[in-house]
């Protein structure tokens, strides 16, 4: 059963590595290690609740040695007053009710620990311990140890701690307060009893619901007004406009039929309006809130390093206080925050996330290094040229155009139906009144205020709200999160797809390596994986892994010549192994591929070719996308991959390589200017421009909990090739909301019908009104559950 | 008939305590997080109930 699984973390079990304990199996010592802390400290539960649920913990050696530095402490506190101490910190794999169980005993691991509270939707936890017992640095290192590793960046650094903003909260609940008491009160009015004891408390029960209806009026719908003031001086007809307008009339009616005592009014209408279109505000604000859409280079980079000063002691200081000249140690798999130089004799640099360029640059002793590249390898030293906020990377972020611009939104389909819907009304509300004018006064202002009263579209402004709303979540439970309702409205109008390569249509896990030439003898392959194993180059590591695991023997005169290749003596056989000049192998290279030349006592072999690896199922969705889509794929890259590409794509998939990042953003700038709307998706920095200028830019993510660039959305890499399924749901997600707009056009008709004869009593309107939104909202949400379910079905088990 | 004057008067009163109530919770956060709770209220269950086996495993031991 689950022998082949790790007892903790659920990992397959490679036979040979495998550690038994308490006859339990675990794939590592790691996990061994957490599971021995967890059982001595009687909090075994854990694995009750949830089969599976740990993480191997990481090497974290040094990493958090910036927690002893008092300031950057004091910036991560939520609350510090003489011993009680308070932090949040963001863990990304929280994902269970264990993890959430075992974050709130952590008490039991460490005793000066009083309360850990989890926030599941934020996968945050909020600790509170006693700073004189412990200190920030032990919990983290407490946290890492048993796999709940917090992720702490630059963005911690600098954020004040955000307002939670609660007035939508609060504004429903006055809105319900008041729609429920008042319709309570309006009850014995409907009946319309001519009793001795109804009439005599008439008046008492009116003034009581106008007064009720005052907050809800006043401050429930106080967001109406101001966006419908604001879409009037920016000159855009919104939604809100007609909204505001049948509020503001129903109420002055209401109120003149009140004071002159000429009936009830429409209070009841009124509070149940208002509570109803927040009710739908809400239901649209579904966010995800432990992703964030906005992230810039801050929550990419570290909130400290490692400076070495004069006297060659190592100190963690604030990445903000790091000024040129500077000396700074970079560890295996650190970022590099600041340019600078390279002072270590050489070094391997991945700048995967800010060029898109898969394979790791080399530098020397005296190059310049960029900031954003991760570090691989052994320990390095660089000397600071520029400081943080000058640094390539930060200044290219800073860029205008890098900035995903708000405004620039494009008009929605309910403001774009508002257009024509706002004068069409008045225009009816002013006939009615001409007509009436001349026969009788009364029933001309009758008639005009009931217009305006029942056409309000409530219904209309319902129907985008719940549609997206659960299109959102929908999409959501299938791993593609969007930022917010509009980006559907934008997915379904996309005309051209642009696909980043490197990481987005190629996964970043693994390379499949190929190799052509001559065969080698078990003995000389013995020897080329010995020779391997001495090199660092990533190359070389890939390499080595890629080979089946063989006897260990010792080579000698190994020699690693930079930028060449390496080469050594193993059991008497000289290898080479390296570029074709290197290996003295005259053949030119036309493939363009990356590939690594192996010759064995001066005699040519062949090569490894490394080639990237795409996902899964690529061909099939650029197949189906090609028919509806133009499609174009835009790479940092160089042209090594064209003819692969080319024959595993479409014939009219347009192929760009060598795009820097401003380019990318160009090339999308240009393609919006011949009036295309550009989806694109990409995963890395170098991407972040292209996305912020296109229409919809969906950020893929192999793990949506780290770092992903700006963006409308995120996708999980695992569902790359449904794309074509969510834009085929936000097509039909616009259909729906068609649709419910012309059945919420024809309950407008049959209300106006009344209001233009002058015979629109409250209770017709207390009827009309909640039907036709109970009905909009169970065809809207059936409907796009209908659809989601035939179009993106749920596999079983998930 | 007058009585209907207090009945409505204390139901007013009521009714705004209950939202006074609302208020005060939105205020705590008890909004903020709407999912965490749910899932926290079954393991003090779980707990108390290892808790109360433990105890039994040793007065059990005692006994014997």
């Amino acid at each position: 059963m689950d022998t082949q699984n790790c007892f903790h973390c659920g990992l397959n079990i490679i036979k040979k590595e495998e550690i038994i304990f308490d006859s339990k199996s675990f794939c590592c010592a790691g996990c061994k290690t957490v599971y021995e802390i967890f059982s001595e400290n009687g909090l075994s539960s854990y694995y009750d609740f949830e089969k599976m649920p740990g993480a191997t913990p990481q090497a974290i050696n040094g990493k958090y040695d910036f927690l002893d530095n008092e300031k950057i402490i004091a910036k991560l506190l939520d609350f510090e007053e003489d011993k009680t101490t308070i932090v949040s910190l963001y863990i990304p794999h929280i994902h269970c009710s264990s993890c959430i169980w075992i974050l709130e005993n952590l008490h039991k691991l460490q005793k000066a620990i009083s309360i850990s509270q989890v926030n599941f939707p934020e996968k945050k936890v909020r600790i509170i311990f006693n700073s004189e017992e412990t200190s920030l640095k032990e919990i983290v290192l407490l946290l890492c140890s048993i796999g709940y590793e917090p992720y702490i960046s630059l963005d911690n650094y600098e954020n004040a701690k955000a307002k939670i903003d609660r007035s939508l909260t609060y504004k429903i609940g006055v809105a319900f307060f008041c729609f429920g008491n008042i319709m309570l009160l309006s009850f014995p009015e409907y009946f319309e009893v001519e009793e001795f004891w109804l009439n005599q408390y008439r008046g008492f029960f009116r003034w009581l619901i106008f007064a009720l209806s005052l907050p809800s009026f006043f401050y429930a719908a106080s967001g109406y007004y101001v966006s419908a003031y604001k879409s009037i001086r920016a000159k855009m007809f919104n939604i809100d406009i007609p909204i505001a307008l049948g509020i503001i009339v129903m109420f002055i009616r209401s109120a003149v039929d009140i004071i002159f005592g000429y009936g009830q009014g429409f209070f009841d209408s009124l509070t149940a309006l208002v509570f109803f279109m927040l009710l739908g505000k809400m239901f649209q604000q579904k966010t995800y809130n432990f992703l964030s859409f906005e992230r810039d280079f801050k929550s990419y980079f570290p909130i400290a390093v490692t400076q070495i000063n004069a006297q060659k002691e190592e100190n963690s200081v604030p990445v903000y206080d790091i000024k040129k000249g500077d000396r700074l140690l970079i560890r295996n798999q650190e970022l590099i925050p600041v340019d600078g130089i390279l002072i270590s004799e050489n070094c391997q640099i991945d700048y995967s996330f800010v060029t898109g360029e898969a394979v790791p640059i080399h530098k020397k002793s005296g190059d310049k290094i960029y900031a954003g590249g991760k570090q691989l390898g052994k320990v390095i030293e660089m000397e600071v040229l520029n400081s943080v906020s000058q640094s390539y990377l930060t200044q290219l972020w800073s860029n205008a155009v890098f900035q995903k611009n708000v405004d620039q939104k494009h008009k929605t389909i309910t403001d774009a139906i508002s257009r024509y819907f706002t004068p069409a009304l008045l225009l009816i509300a002013f006939a009615s009144f001409g007509y009436w004018i001349f026969i009788d006064t009364t029933i001309a202002f009758n008639s005009f205020t009931a217009v305006l009263i029942v056409a309000c579209p409530c219904a209309l402004a319902l129907t985008a709200p719940f549609t997206m709303g659960n299109i959102l979540r929908i999409m959501g439970n299938q791993k593609l999160y969007l930022k917010n309702a509009v980006v559907i409205e934008q997915l379904e109008k996309v005309t051209t797809i642009v696909f980043d390569k490197t990481g987005t249509i190629t996964t970043n896990k693994k390379s499949e390596i190929m190799y052509s030439g001559k065969d080698f003898s078990s003995k000389e392959l013995i020897a080329v994986k010995n020779v391997l194993r001495g090199s660092n180059h990533p190359l070389s590591r890939r390499l080595y892994e890629f080979l089946p695991s063989l006897e260990n023997k010792i080579s000698t005169d190994f020699e690693e010549i930079t930028g060449k290749g390496i080469q050594g003596t193993c059991d008497g056989n000289f290898i080479k192994i390296g570029s074709s000049s290197f290996v003295e192998h005259s053949e030119k290279d036309n493939t363009n591929a990356t590939s690594v030349h192996i010759s064995i006592n001066g005699k040519y072999y062949g090569k490894y070719i490394f080639d990237n690896q795409y996902r899964a199922g690529l061909e099939n969705l650029f197949k189906s996308l090609s028919g509806d889509y133009k499609i174009k794929i835009l790479s940092g890259d160089n042209e090594g991959e064209r003819e692969i590409l080319e024959k595993l794509l479409p014939k009219n998939t347009e192929l760009v390589f060598n795009q820097k990042p401003e380019e990318k953003l160009e090339f999308i700038k240009n393609l919006q200017e011949k009036g295309q709307n550009v989806m694109m998706v990409g995963d890395g920095l170098n991407d972040a421009g292209a996305l912020a200028q296109s229409n919809v830019g969906i950020s893929i993510s192999e793990n949506v909990n780290v770092f992903s660039p700006a963006c409308d959305g995120i996708l999980d890499a695992a569902q790359f090739t449904k794309i074509h399924s969510y834009l085929k749901l936000s097509k039909k997600a616009i259909w729906i909301i068609k649709m419910s707009f012309t059945l919420s056009l024809l309950y407008n008709v049959v209300g106006l019908s009344f209001a233009v004869c002058g015979k629109l009593s409250p209770l017709v309107a207390a009827i009309i009104m909640p039907l036709s939104t109970v009905t909009i909202i169970s065809f809207v949400t059936l409907a796009s559950n209908y659809f989601a379910k035939k179009i993106l079905p749920k596999k079983a088990g998930i | 008939m007058s009585i209907i004057y207090l009945l409505i008067t204390i139901s007013i009163i009521v009714a705004l305590c209950f939202f006074f109530a609302f208020v005060k919770a939105v205020k705590s956060g008890q909004y903020d997080d709407d999912y965490t709770p749910s899932v926290r209220m079954l393991f003090d269950d779980e707990l108390k109930e290892s808790k109360s086996e433990k105890t039994k495993i040793e007065t059990e031991q005692k006994l014997n």
